[in-house]
C-alpha cells in the first residue's frame, strides 16, 4: 500500500501508522485487556487505583513514552503516547487519564522546558517509578486559571509556597508535583511560575473527591503550608509559568481527546456484539433497522472523533500549528463519548443499566471530558478566536 | 574436578504467523481453506517458546550466548519476527516465501530448520518451539526435526531446566497419565504446551522501550532455494467445509422424564 507521492511529500490517509506504532498498539491493548480489565469494576467501586496497575504501567514503559532512552524512556513518537492513551481508555478511562497526565503534561514540561540538569534529575524518576501530578487549578480558579492565588516568596536559595490546589489528578498516588504559583502578584499572570516539588518536601494531600466518573483516578485538594522548594526547582524560568501552562495544555488536549475516543470505542465495542446476540421478536435486536441506523450513526461519530484526534496529533509531530485542531478534537471527542456511551447503555437495555457489565461506567466516565483540561465552552471560545482571526481581515 | 570449557548456548526459536486465536474463522467461498483476510499474530504456542527462551537466559545469564528466532512465511511474517525481537530475542531469520505460495508443511519446515541449523557456524544447542500451530494443528514439526537431526526431543514441556556445564536439560512433560521427567543431552528439541501456560510461563507483553530497541536488531532474509530445501507441499487439500451446525438439545421436566429420554437414546445399562 503506497502513499501518493508528490514532490517528495508522502500523503497518507489519517489512519496510517508506523510498524512500531502498530506493534505498540497491540502490546498496550493486550496489557489493558489482560491486566487492567479484570480490576476495572473493583477499582471503580472502591474509588481507588490498584497499585499493581500503576506498577504495570511503569513496567511496560508506558510512563516515559516520548522520553529519551538516556532518561529511561522509549523515545517514541507523540502519536505513540496518543495510541497508549486510547487503548487504555477502551478498557478503563481512569487508568488512561493517569497515563495521559503523566506523559503529556508532566513529562512533556520537563522535556520541553527543563534544563539539562533538571532533565537528568527528574526524567529518569518519572520514567521508572514516580508518578507525576500537574497542579494548576484552585478553588477559585478553574477556567480562569491564571487568577490563581498560590504564592511563592523568595527566601535565600529557596522559595516558600503557600496556597491550595483543587481537582488535581493523580495526586493521591503521585510523588512528583508540578505546582504553579505566583512569585509577583503585581505583575499579574506574568508572575506565574512553575515549581517542581516532591511529596517529602511537604506537599499535603487533603480531601479526595467522591466523583460521578473516573472514580479510580484520584482527584484531591492539595495544601501548601510554607512549603520550601529549592530555587533550582523552577522550571522554564521565573514568570514563565503562564506561557508554559498554555502550551502544555494545548498538547494535553489531544491526550484527553484520545481518552474520550478510547472511551467511546470501548463502550461501542462492548455493546454492539450484544445487540447481535440478544434476540427479541425472533431476530437479533441489532438487525432491526432502527437499531442499525443508530449504530451506524455512532460509528460515524467515532470515525470523526478518531480523525480529529489523530490529525491533530500528526500536525503536532510535523511541527505545524495545532491549537485549533486540538481544541476541536477535545471538544468533539468528549461529545462523541457522551453520545456513544449513552446509546450503548440503551442498546443493551436493562443489562446496560446494571453496573455488572461495565457499560454504564463509560457513560459516567465520559462526563468529565467536557469539563477538565479546558471546558467545552473554553474550547469553543478558542476555536471561535481562530475563526475570527481568519475571517475578519 | 576441573569443569570442561562451557560452550555458550545458542537457542533457536522457530515461530509461525497464524490466524489470531480470537478470530471467528469462516470457510472461504471456494471451500479450499479458511478466509485469511483476518487478523494474524504469533502462534500462541510459539509465544510461549519465545518467552521460555528469554526466561532460560534470565536464569542462566551469560551462559546463553544468543536467542535467534526464525520464521518461514510471506513478507508479512516480518511483523511476527519483530514481536519476538521485542520480547527479547537477539536476531531473526526470515525465510521468505511469496504471498501466493502455499503455507509450508511440517516436513518442509523441519528440513528448512535443519539446513539453517547446519549453516550456523556457532552451532545450535536448544531448539524450542510450540508443540503445534493453531491453524493446522499438525503437531509434527518439532518431532520431525528431531528425527532429521538425530537429536533428543522433549515434547509438551511444562518445565525446562538447562544445565550448561553438564550439557543436559531436565524437562517435565505433561502426558495423559501425569508428569514425565526426561533428562536430555544437548542439543535438544523442546516443544512447548499452551495447556500448561500457568506452569511453563505467561508470555510478557512487549514493552514500548523493547519495541523501539527491536527496530535495531538484525533480521537476515533468506529463501528456501538458498538453503537448498524444497518446501513444495506433498499434500493436496481437496475440500474444506464447516462442521455440521449444532442441533439444539431438549429440556426435561423432571428426573423420570430424563430417565425415559436416556433409555430411549440407549444410554442406560440393564437393570440388575
Amino acid at each position: 500500500m503506497s502513499a501518493i507521492r508528490t514532490e517528495g511529500l508522502r500523503l497518507n490517509s489519517l489512519d496510517t501508522f508506523t510498524e512500531e506504532e502498530n506493534m505498540f498498539r497491540d502490546s498496550v491493548k493486550r496489557f489493558a485487556v489482560d491486566v487492567v480489565g479484570p480490576k476495572v469494576r473493583e477499582m471503580d467501586e472502591k474509588e481507588s487505583m490498584d497499585p499493581t496497575i500503576i506498577q504495570g504501567l511503569f513496567e511496560q514503559g508506558l510512563m516515559g513514552i516520548e522520553t529519551s532512552v538516556e532518561h529511561g524512556g522509549a523515545e517514541a513518537s507523540f502519536v505513540s503516547a496518543i495510541i497508549a492513551i486510547e487503548e487504555l481508555a477502551k478498557i478503563d478511562p481512569s487508568v488512561s487519564v493517569m497515563c495521559d497526565v503523566h506523559n503529556t503534561l508532566v513529562n512533556t514540561i520537563l522535556r520541553t522546558y527543563g534544563t539539562k540538569e533538571q532533565q537528568d534529575k527528574w526524567l529518569p524518576l518519572l520514567s521508572e517509578s514516580k508518578l507525576g501530578s500537574f497542579c494548576l487549578s484552585e478553588p477559585a480558579s478553574g477556567s480562569d486559571a491564571f487568577a490563581l492565588q498560590t504564592r511563592a516568596k523568595k527566601d535565600g536559595d529557596h522559595w516558600v509556597i503557600n496556597g491550595s490546589k483543587m481537582w488535581i489528578t493523580n495526586s493521591h498516588e503521585a510523588e512528583i508535583f508540578l505546582i504553579f504559583a505566583n512569585v509577583d502578584p503585581s505583575k499579574g499572570y506574568k508572575g506565574i511560575t512553575c515549581f517542581i516539588a516532591t511529596k517529602e518536601m511537604g506537599v499535603q494531600i487533603a480531601k479526595k473527591e467522591e466523583k460521578l466518573g473516573i472514580r479510580a483516578s484520584s482527584t484531591c485538594t492539595l495544601n501548601f503550608d510554607d512549603l520550601r522548594v529549592p530555587a533550582e526547582n523552577i522550571i522554564g524560568g521565573e514568570g514563565k509559568g503562564y506561557k508554559l501552562a498554555i502550551q502544555i495544555l494545548n498538547e494535553g488536549r489531544i491526550g484527553i481527546a484520545a481518552q474520550m475516543l478510547g472511551l467511546a470505542q470501548g463502550a461501542f465495542d462492548k455493546a454492539v456484539p450484544y445487540t447481535y446476540q440478544r434476540t427479541q421478536f425472533g431476530q437479533p435486536i441489532g438487525t432491526f433497522q432502527g437499531m442499525q441506523f443508530q449504530i451506524a450513526k455512532a460509528a460515524v461519530e467515532l470515525e470523526t472523533a478518531r480523525l480529529l484526534t489523530y490529525n491533530a496529533a500528526r500536525r503536532k509531530e510535523e511541527g505545524r500549528s495545532f491549537t485549533k485542531e486540538a481544541a476541536m478534537a477535545k471538544y468533539w471527542a468528549s461529545q462523541v463519548a457522551q453520545d456513544v456511551s449513552g446509546s450503548a447503555i440503551e442498546w443493551c437495555g436493562g443489562v446496560g443499566f446494571t453496573r455488572e457489565t461495565g457499560i454504564e461506567k463509560f457513560w459516567r466516565d465520559s462526563k468529565i471530558g467536557a469539563i477538565y483540561e479546558g471546558t467545552s465552552n473554553i474550547q469553543l471560545q478558542t476555536i471561535a478566536k481562530f475563526i475570527q482571526q481568519e475571517y475578519s481581515r | 574436578m576441573r569443569p570442561s570449557a562451557v560452550r555458550l548456548l545458542n537457542i533457536l526459536v522457530p515461530i509461525k504467523r497464524a490466524v489470531d486465536y480470537a478470530v471467528k474463522i469462516r470457510v472461504n467461498p471456494e471451500q479450499t481453506g479458511i478466509d485469511l483476510n483476518v487478523k494474524h499474530s504469533m502462534n500462541p504456542f510459539d509465544e510461549i517458546a519465545v518467552e521460555e527462551a528469554v526466561r532460560i537466559r534470565e536464569r542462566l545469564k551469560d551462559a546463553v550466548k544468543s536467542i535467534k528466532v526464525v520464521t518461514i512465511g510471506p513478507p508479512k511474517s516480518a511483523e511476527t519476527l519483530r514481536t519476538a525481537l521485542a520480547m527479547g530475542a537477539d536476531s531473526a531469520v526470515h525465510v521468505e516465501i511469496p504471498d501466493s505460495a502455499p503455507s509450508p508443511e511440517p516436513l518442509g519446515v523441519a528440513k528448512t530448520l535443519k539446513a539453517l541449523i547446519e549453516r550456523q557456524k556457532e552451532g545450535v544447542d536448544i531448539v524450542i518451539l510450540g508443540k503445534q500451530a493453531i491453524d493446522d494443528d499438525a503437531g509434527q514439526t518439532g518431532q520431525m526435526l528431531a528425527g532429521l537431526m538425530g537429536w533428543s526431543q522433549a515434547t509438551f514441556a511444562s518445565k525446562v531446566e538447562v544445565n550448561p556445564e553438564q550439557k543436559v536439560a531436565n524437562i517435565t512433560r505433561e502426558i495423559d497419565g501425569g508428569l514425565e521427567e526426561l533428562r536430555c543431552k544437548l542439543p535438544v528439541i523442546i516443544t512447548t504446551d499452551l495447556r500448561q501456560v500457568q506452569l511453563l510461563n505467561e508470555p510478557r507483553y512487549a514493552s514500548l522501550p523493547n519495541i523501539m530497541k527491536a527496530k535495531k536488531k538484525p533480521v537476515e532474509k533468506l529463501t528456501a532455494a538458498e538453503l537448498g530445501v524444497d518446501i513444495t507441499p506433498r499434500l493436496e487439500t481437496i475440500k474444506v467445509t464447516e462442521p455440521p451446525k449444532r442441533v439444539g438439545g431438549g429440556k426435561v421436566a423432571n428426573v423420570d422424564e430424563l430417565l425415559a429420554k436416556l433409555k430411549e437414546a440407549g444410554f442406560t445399562g440393564k437393570r440388575a
